[in-house]
């Protein structure tokens, strides 16, 4: 589903290159739910940013549902994130002028979809989150937990292949984490494919495999060095 | 495998959620909403009554014809009395005489103005003075005078010198209650003219036939009567003479006189046309040259309409420049919307990320923004249209009350306000919308 191979991307600058990540490979079978764990500042959003054609990568090879997508202009990315690719962010992202059903509505206006399937597909991911009878409240009248089961909802109502979740309980107290959790777990058994960011080992551990991220680079748990120094660190803190 | 995939929603549906959008983002900031509203209101309202002005003044009096129209001229004065060199703005009656006599021209016809005095049937109604032309029959043809009852009087009242005479709607209302008065009788200064036809509205602005007299605009004419029976009936012209040297007395003095006051018009379709009568004029000149009336080599100038009304100056200076200045206000404007949308769209960097995380292209946020400014465009037109409302209502403080009754806000004067304004704005979009369009979508989403 998802598949990096000998990926990097450097951040220049006149005096300095910066890699955030180096030599990075990952792969994500479909139906995966995988969480990507790691220090802040070891990559885990670069990743999630590329991972999702919001940000190009300046070495190796990408492969999304099986298409190459280094060379994709702006267009044919634009599709692919819109088809494929659901997000749901940590600050839940919504557009505070537009209502919970206009904010759903949004990628599926720019697919282009007749406005009986559109209603339809936003009642649909609505209910699915419990947020129905909320379609017509403004972001700002509902509580964080229930803003970000309208962002997972607006994730959900293009049926995307894939579901990119960037610390998506990082807002919300636990018990709405707990929901929020889940609401993910749930959608995972129906079948998508989720990747998770996340500084939380709870949350990790509730996904079906870990990678963790250090320095730009995927490390193995059991045997990189850099991960036992940086979890003695975490320790002695 | 490369794929390119390029995303084409429904554009009329696409193009009514970008409006919807656009109307929705007025509402949200309504301090800045006002601020461009005003500033596009405003600049548009200003150009658009200078130009409302300007187009009344600037306008082509005939269009089908203006080429093919020609105003006479023939230097009869020596050349130290000529301004720049140019003949006089109007013929001698001998070289109007002349030129009619050889009739070398399609159609053609002096022409001067003449006041009559003209005494209603009903002696109870007072006599009153109209404003009136001595012409040839040819005169209705060529400049294509419409009637609403009869016609033009025919060549042979023109050698007859006949009382007869064409009238105007207004005055063919005012005598005759709007009845078809042809055959009937008016009485111009105590004689007797019979009406041959009666023409329907005719007014066109600037009144290019007589610019020299009228300042170019000015009310429809009431009358024209035969150029040979005004001469026989010694009616003076109603506008300007002007002579290089004393005339003799009495009319046959005058008319024998180098003063000129006749305005001559000629129509010549073609170039060729043209070519030959400029060839006929320039021997006319030679021919009075030999014949010892001129001293001075042929000087003569065939001008079409507009280049008659440019030479005259029709067009006050001052709509010009105030054309100009209201223009400069309006890219002022312009500018600070720039600075306004620049400011109103940056701040919604993190709504853009948002809705290129979601599958909008850079192209679809160009769309949006650029449809989000026609509606801003949209509301200071409406706002634009009010106040050229109101500035052309207020033309006449600053203009001549006739060029202020030409200024008036028709169709599409509105339709130019409402797509100036849409059109204005959507430019001053152009370089805010880039700068929205470049937002990296990462960097927002990681802000957030």
């Amino acid at each position: 589903m998802l598949k990096m191979t000998h990926l990097s991307k450097v951040y220049r600058t006149e005096v300095v290159e910066t890699y955030a990540l180096r030599d990075f490979n990952i792969d994500v079978k479909e139906g995966e739910f995988v969480a990507v764990t790691g220090p802040s500042g070891s990559g885990k959003t670069t990743f999630l940013t590329i991972a999702g054609l919001l940000e190009t990568f300046t070495g190796g090879t990408y492969h999304l549902d099986g298409i190459e997508v280094s060379r994709l202009d702006d267009n044919a990315r634009s599709k692919i994130r819109n088809e494929k690719i659901g997000f749901i962010f940590q600050a839940f992202n919504l557009i505070p002028d537009l209502n919970v059903y206009d904010n759903v509505e949004v990628p599926l206006r720019y697919r282009g979809m007749k406005g009986p399937e559109r209603k339809q597909r936003i009642m649909d991911a609505l209910e699915r989150v419990g947020l129905a009878s909320r379609a017509k409240h403004y972001p700002a009248e509902l509580s964080g937990g229930q803003q970000q089961r309208v962002a997972i909802a607006r994730a959900l109502a293009g049926s995307p292949r894939l579901l990119l979740a960037d610390e998506p309980t990082g807002n919300l107290d636990t018990q709405m984490a707990r929901g929020v959790m889940e609401l993910l777990e749930e959608i995972h058994r129906e079948g998508a494919t989720i990747v998770m960011v996340t500084h939380d080992p709870e949350l990790a551990a509730r996904a079906q495999r870990n990678v963790h991220i250090i320095d730009g680079q995927v490390v193995d748990l059991g045997e990189d060095p850099r991960f036992h120094a940086h979890a003695a660190r975490a320790v002695d803190a | 495998m490369r794929r390119t995939v390029v995303i084409q929603p429904g554009i009329p549906s696409m193009f009514a959620y970008y409006f919807q959008l656009g109307l929705r983002s007025l509402r949200r900031n309504p301090m800045l909403t006002a601020l461009m509203v005003m500033a596009i209101g405003f600049g548009v309202a200003a150009s658009m009554t200078t130009y409302a002005v300007f187009r009344a003044t600037s306008n082509n009096p005939i269009p089908q014809k203006s080429s093919q129209l020609f105003a006479v001229q023939v230097a009869n004065w020596k050349p130290s009395d000529l301004d720049k060199g140019e003949p006089p703005n109007a013929l001698s009656y001998t070289d109007a005489s002349n030129l009619v006599r050889a009739h070398k021209a399609l159609r053609e016809s002096p022409m001067y103005p003449v006041a009559p005095s003209v005494i209603p049937a009903d002696a109870s109604k007072m006599p009153f003075n109209a404003s009136a032309y001595a012409a040839y029959s040819d005169v209705f043809a060529m400049f294509d005078i419409p009637f609403l009852y009869g016609g033009p009087w025919g060549h042979d009242q023109d050698q007859a010198h006949g009382a007869v005479v064409v009238i105007g709607k207004a005055l063919n209302d005012k005598l005759f209650g709007g009845a078809n008065s042809v055959g009937r009788e008016v009485d111009l200064d105590g004689h007797t003219y019979r009406v041959t036809g009666v023409m329907d509205t005719w007014n066109p602005q600037p009144l290019f036939f007589d610019p020299v007299n009228t300042q170019g605009f000015g009310d429809p004419v009431d009358l024209f009567l035969p150029f040979t029976r005004a001469i026989d009936m010694q009616m003076q012209t109603g506008g300007n003479n002007n002579c290089s040297t004393p005339a003799d007395s009495g009319w046959d003095g005058w008319l024998r006189s180098e003063c000129i006051w006749i305005a001559y018009w000629a129509e010549l379709p073609t170039a060729a046309d043209v070519a030959a009568y400029h060839r006929y004029l320039t021997g006319y000149a030679a021919e009075q040259q030999r014949a010892g009336r001129f001293t001075w080599a042929p000087n003569v100038r065939l001008r079409n309409v507009t280049q008659w009304l440019d030479f005259q100056h029709v067009v006050p200076p001052e709509t010009k420049i105030s054309l100009m200045v209201s223009l400069g206000f309006l890219l002022i404007c312009l500018v600070n919307t720039v600075g306004l949308l620049l400011a109103k769209f940056m701040r919604r960097a993190p709504e853009i990320g948002v809705r290129r995380a979601l599958g909008a292209s850079r192209g679809t946020v160009y769309a949006q923004f650029l449809i989000e400014a026609g509606a801003v465009g949209l509301a200071g037109g409406v706002l634009g249209l009010l106040l050229t409302g109101v500035g052309v209502y207020g033309v006449g403080l600053v203009f001549s009350k006739d060029i202020a009754r030409l200024a008036t806000v028709d169709l599409s004067l509105v339709a130019l306000t409402v797509l100036v304004a849409i059109g204005a704005t959507v430019l001053a979009a152009f370089y805010p919308t880039w700068r929205a369009a470049q937002v990296q979508p990462a960097w927002q989403l990681k802000s957030n």
